[in-house]
């Protein structure tokens, strides 16, 4: 069994003082980089950060329990969930800097100026010189988890029993959110296929993303012969984000500088090279198009 | 050093999770600020128990973790079937009550 060692009185020592500074910087840099970044990604990773940094100020105080506890519900499940909801609305997705109400968020940031100096003055007010240290309660019980369980079983069982009802209920809430109910018939590949051919607009596969030998990530859109980009390449829901990443205008130039290079050398009358600006017209409408319809894919 | 340092700490952690909850507009965001001022609350009750020398407040702690996981499940949830029908997380575009 690992020992860890709890302070016995509430008075913290100089290394403990040392890790303090160090983890209340991390802390605080982290949840002030949550707030700033502008990409909800960011931010959850600098609120695991503070999150990781807070566990260990919370055994340092000698919540051993609670330090595990942190870090396993909050940096690994809550911040995952986090996480995958971010991917579902989108990684990229950016928060709007326009204000909706004049003025709100300078308001927003002197009003938590105000309460924040309203809070450490009160707390700068309070006489709280002596610390007890949970060494001694601790010790009464056996050891810290001990301590929390004798507490949970008998003082705060009826908290507990009902914290299990509120978790049973979260989770049939979540179930009832996210559940989308069939509207119609769930249709089959034969089905697909069949709808395809009744339509006669793409009866074939969808043809494939990506330049030949250059790019072949699913936002790159495939090249039609003239070297416009094709819509039907990249995926809808990519489209509808606006996340197609366009590199036909790079290829036509490159082209284009070749084509003169090559009849220079061969002393031909150099024909005027295709620029991109003339295809620029064929990505923008790329964009408008909502995902409402559902292409027939493969 | 005094103990007294965390509740200081605490309390900055707690009011930069409130600043953020008023400045920002993206609904996950706004969470995760309201996820930082748990914590803050969190570490003030531990700093409180050992204060008093006592497990109550490890105790209050712990069950504020299990509130706030119900809570980020419950919550994630409306921000994905809100996302669904409006395709925004920004929360000033759930307006269809507003006059």
């Amino acid at each position: 069994m690992i020992e860890i060692a709890t302070p016995l009185t509430g008075a913290a020592s100089t290394g403990e003082a040392v890790q303090f500074w160090i983890l209340a910087v991390i802390a605080v840099a982290g949840a002030l980089g949550m707030v700033l970044c502008r990409k909800a990604v960011h931010s959850a990773l600098c609120l695991a950060g503070t999150m990781i940094a807070l566990a260990i100020c919370y055994m340092a105080e000698g919540a051993v329990f609670l330090g595990v506890v942190q870090i396993v519900v909050y940096t690994g499940a809550i911040m995952m969930l986090f996480l995958f909801v971010v991917m579902l609305v989108g990684v990229s997705a950016e928060d709007t800097v326009k204000d909706a109400l004049k003025g709100q968020r300078i308001a927003a940031v002197v009003a938590g100026l105000g309460f924040g100096v309203l809070l450490i003055a009160g707390i700068a007010n309070a006489k709280l010189r002596t610390f007890t240290g949970t060494g001694a309660a601790d010790a009464k019980a056996g050891g810290n988890v001990q301590g929390l369980a004798a507490l949970i079983f008998t003082k705060y069982v009826w908290a507990f029993e009902v914290t299990g009802a509120l978790l049973i209920t979260a989770a049939i809430g979540a179930m009832v959110l996210t559940h989308r109910e069939l509207t119609e018939e769930k249709q089959s590949q034969r089905d697909l296929a069949e709808r395809r051919v009744r339509l006669g607009t793409q009866v074939t596969p969808l043809p494939a993303p990506g330049v030949y030998a250059r790019h072949n990530a699913v936002d790159v859109p495939g090249l039609l012969p003239d070297g416009t980009p094709s819509e039907l390449t990249v995926n809808p829901t990519l489209r509808a984000r606006g996340q197609m990443r366009d590199v036909s205008g790079e290829l036509v130039d490159r082209m284009g500088e070749l084509e003169a290079s090559t009849a220079g050398w061969l002393g031909r009358r150099t024909p005027k090279p295709r620029h991109s600006t003339e295809l620029a017209k064929a990505p923008a409408a790329a964009s408008a198009p909502a995902p409402t319809a559902e292409e027939p894919q493969e | 050093m005094n103990p007294v340092n965390y509740l200081y700490l605490a309390a900055l952690l707690f009011t930069i999770g409130a600043t953020g909850v008023l400045v920002r507009r993206n609904a996950i965001v706004l969470f995760m600020c309201v996820e930082l001022m748990l914590n803050a609350s969190n570490l003030a009750l531990v700093t409180f128990s050992r204060l008093h020398g006592n497990l109550d407040g490890q105790i209050i702690a712990f069950f504020t973790m299990v509130v706030a996981a119900a809570e980020v499940v419950v919550g994630l949830a409306i921000i994905v079937s809100v996302f669904r029908t409006r395709h925004s997380a920004s929360v000033d575009d759930t307006n269809l009550m507003k006059l």
